[in-house]
C-alpha cells in the first residue's frame, strides 16, 4: 500500500530550488489541494517573475508566465475569460507582489476578483541574489541593505495580510508558515480552503506564506527555520485576517 | 449594403469588435478614446461580454494577455502617454505569439503632451513599441468607415499570424462623426490549440511563455517570428493610390493628413501640378513597393505628417533615396491645412509653380 506518493499536479522533474528553500513544500501543498479537489483538468497556474518564475515546468495544469508583478492582472483576464469553468491561481514572491505588483495584488482584492494567489514571504529578492525586498525586516543585511535596513532611510516592511484585509473586496486572507510540520498542515489547509473558496465563487483569496531564503540569508537550512521562528514569525503573526465567510455567518 | 448610421469613430471602432467577435475589453480612462470605454461598459454587460475599467494600463494590458492566452478575442484601447504605459504588455505578447488588438488614438506628445490629435507615435508603433524584436501589425483609417473595418481586419490578422494588432488612429478620427455601414462579420476560424483553457485532463497541459533561457532556442524562436513577419509582408500590405497615373509630385499620408493632402492635390491639379498621394493603409507592413515604383516616375516626394517627421524615413528607405523626400508637418496637436500642403506641393513641384 502506497501512503505517500508525489502528487499528479506536481510534475516529475527535479526542481531547481536551492536546499533548505521551502518553495518545494509550498509548491508540494498546491498541488496536493489541485488532485484533492479534483481540478487539475479546469486550473490555470499564472508563474511570476523571481524564483518560481519557472513553475510553470512543475505544476501539472495549463500555465501561464506573467510579467514583473502582474499576475493578478493576468490571473484576472484568464479568470474573466470563462469564470465558471477555470480555477486561476497565481504563485508569488514577496518582490513580485507586495513591490512592483502592488497595484494589481491590490485592486485585484478590490473587486474581489474570483482568483487565488498563494504569496511566498521570504523577505528577500532570492533570483536577482538577495536584493531588500519590500517584506525585508528592519536591520535585515542584504545586497542592497549592506549595513541592514535602515528604516529612516528606506522606511519598513509591507505586512500584506494585515493591509489586505482591510478591503472590504478581500473575501480570504491568512497567513501561514512552513517551518515545522504543524505549520506545514495548517498551510495545506489554508491553501485547500482559498482553493475551494473559488470553486464556491467566494471571490478573493489570498494566502501568505512565510518562507526562507538560506541562500541569500546565509544560514544553513535548518539556521533559516529557526531564524522563521524568532524573527519572521513575531514581526508577521500567523493567523486569519480576514474571512468574510466566516463573519457572514457571525462566527 | 448595411444602413448608414451616423457614428463616431471610437464608438466604429468600439461596435465593429462587437460584430467580430470581441466580448473582452479591458480599458483604463485617456482622452480622446473614452468613448470606446464607454460604449463597451453599456453594451457588453448586455450580450454576456465582459468590460472592466483596470487599476492601470499596465493592468489593462495584462488582462488582454490573460483573456488572449485563453485563445479569446480581446482588445484594449488607450491614446499615446498610455500606449505608453502597455509597451512592457506588447512585448510579452509578441514574445509569447499571442493575438490582441490595441487601439491608440494618438495625441501630440511627448510628456502628458496634449489632448488634440496627433501621429508622432508613427515610431512607437511600427518599429516594435516595446523591448526586444517584434512587430506589430499597424493599421491606420482614414475615415469613421474604416476605423470599423479595420478593427474587423485588424483582430482577424492577429488570429491568423498570432500577434498583436494596433489600429493607429488620431483625436480627429477617433472624435469626428461620419456616416458608417456595419454589416455581419464572418469570423474566420484559426488553430487554437496552443490556448490554455484548462487540460480537461483530455491533453497536454499548455504554457503560455516568452522565458527562453537558452541562447539557441531563443534564437530559434525569433527567427521562426520573423519569418512569419516576412509572409506579412509579402501578403498582407494595403494601400490607396490616389491620381498617381500620371503624377509628377508624390504626397505620402496617412490617416487625417491623407484627407487634408487630398483636397491640396485637387487644388494643384486646378493649378496644373500633377500631384498624387499614396496613403499607407498598413503602416506597418509598409508599402514598400508603391513607394519604390514610384520614385521611377515622380520628381519628388513629400511626407505629410502630424509629427517632426518620422513615416519620412520608411518613405525614404523605400524610395531608395532616388528622389528627394520633404516634410510638410504641423505638430502638437495642430493638423496641416490644405494651404500649407498645396504651397508645399508649389514649392516642391519641378521649377517651382508651373
Amino acid at each position: 500500500m502506497v501512503v505517500f506518493d508525489k502528487p499528479k499536479s506536481l510534475a516529475d522533474v527535479p526542481l531547481h530550488y536551492c536546499p533548505g528553500c521551502t518553495h518545494g513544500i509550498i509548491h508540494r501543498l498546491v498541488a496536493e489541494t489541485i488532485d484533492e479537489l479534483g481540478i487539475e483538468g479546469k486550473t490555470i497556474g499564472v508563474a511570476p517573475v523571481g524564483c518560481s518564475v519557472l513553475a510553470y515546468n512543475y505544476f501539472n495544469c495549463d500555465m501561464v508566465e506573467a510579467a514583473h508583478g502582474r499576475a493578478p492582472a493576468v490571473a484576472t483576464g484568464l479568470k474573466r475569460s470563462d469564470p465558471d469553468n477555470h480555477i486561476v491561481f497565481t504563485y508569488q514572491g514577496d518582490g513580485d507582489l507586495a513591490s512592483i505588483g502592488m497595484a494589481e495584488t491590490v485592486h485585484s482584492a478590490a473587486r474581489n476578483e474570483n482568483i487565488t494567489i498563494i504569496f511566498v514571504n521570504n523577505a528577500i529578492y532570492g533570483m536577482t541574489g538577495g536584493q531588500m525586498a519590500p517584506t525585508s525586516l528592519p536591520g535585515q543585511v542584504t545586497q542592497t541593505s549592506p549595513y541592514g535596513r535602515d528604516t529612516d532611510h528606506c522606511g519598513f516592511p509591507v505586512k500584506v495580510s494585515e493591509m489586505l484585509s482591510q478591503l472590504d473586496g478581500a473575501g480570504y486572507i491568512e497567513r501561514v508558515a512552513v517551518n515545522n510540520v504543524k505549520n506545514v498542515r495548517n498551510a495545506k489547509k489554508a491553501i485547500k480552503k482559498a482553493f475551494q473558496n473559488q470553486i464556491d465563487k467566494k471571490g478573493f483569496s489570498l494566502i501568505e506564506v512565510v518562507s526562507t531564503c538560506p541562500t541569500n540569508w546565509g544560514m544553513t537550512p535548518e539556521k533559516a527555520l529557526e531564524w522563521v521562528e524568532e524573527k519572521m514569525i513575531p514581526y508577521y503573526p500567523l493567523g486569519v485576517y480576514k474571512d468574510r465567510d466566516a463573519e457572514n455567518k457571525g462566527e | 449594403m448595411a444602413e448608414k448610421v451616423l457614428m463616431k469613430g471610437n464608438e466604429a471602432i468600439a461596435e465593429a469588435a462587437i460584430l467580430a467577435g470581441c466580448r473582452h475589453y479591458f480599458g483604463y480612462p485617456i482622452t480622446p478614446q473614452t468613448e470606446i470605454a464607454a460604449y463597451m461598459a453599456k453594451k457588453m454587460p448586455k450580450i454576456g461580454g465582459c468590460f472592466l475599467q483596470a487599476e492601470s494600463e499596465v493592468a489593462a494590458i495584462n488582462m488582454v494577455y490573460g483573456v488572449a492566452g485563453t485563445g479569446k478575442r480581446v482588445m484594449t484601447s488607450s491614446s499615446s502617454p498610455g500606449i505608453s504605459l502597455k509597451a512592457e504588455g506588447l512585448s510579452y505578447l509578441a514574445g509569447s505569439d499571442l493575438p490582441s488588438l490595441v487601439v491608440n488614438v494618438q495625441r501630440g506628445g511627448p510628456g502628458l503632451g496634449g489632448i488634440q490629435p496627433s501621429q508622432s507615435d508613427y515610431f512607437q508603433a511600427t518599429k516594435g513599441g516595446g523591448h526586444g524584436d517584434f512587430k506589430m501589425i499597424v493599421l491606420a483609417p482614414s475615415s469613421v468607415q474604416e476605423m470599423a473595418d479595420l478593427t474587423i481586419k485588424g483582430f482577424d490578422l492577429a488570429e491568423k499570424y498570432r500577434m498583436t494588432s494596433m489600429i493607429l488612429a488620431d483625436g480627429t478620427m477617433g472624435q469626428m462623426m461620419e456616416p458608417v455601414s456595419l454589416e455581419e462579420v464572418k469570423v474566420n476560424e484559426y488553430d487554437k490549440s496552443w490556448a490554455v483553457t484548462g487540460t480537461k485532463c483530455e491533453r497536454k497541459k499548455n504554457i503560455i511563455n516568452s522565458l527562453s533561457l537558452v541562447p539557441e532556442e531563443l534564437e530559434k524562436l525569433n527567427f521562426a517570428r520573423f519569418e512569419r513577419y516576412k509572409a506579412i509582408e509579402e501578403n498582407e500590405v494595403m494601400y490607396e493610390e490616389y491620381m498617381m497615373d500620371d503624377a509628377e509630385i508624390c504626397i505620402a499620408a496617412f490617416g487625417i493628413a491623407a484627407r487634408v493632402a487630398k483636397n491640396a492635390i485637387n487644388a494643384a491639379r486646378k493649378e496644373g501640378v500633377k500631384a498624387g498621394l499614396i496613403r499607407p493603409i498598413t503602416l506597418w507592413p509598409f508599402p514598400n513597393e508603391a513607394f519604390r515604383k514610384a520614385a521611377d516616375k515622380v520628381d519628388c516626394f513629400i511626407s505629410v505628417e502630424l509629427s517632426m517627421g518620422q513615416m519620412i524615413e520608411d518613405i525614404r528607405l523605400a524610395s531608395e533615396c532616388k528622389k528627394p523626400v520633404y516634410l510638410c508637418n504641423r505638430v502638437g496637436g495642430m493638423i496641416p491645412s490644405p494651404e500649407l500642403v498645396l504651397e508645399s506641393i508649389k514649392a516642391h513641384c519641378k521649377g517651382g509653380t508651373k
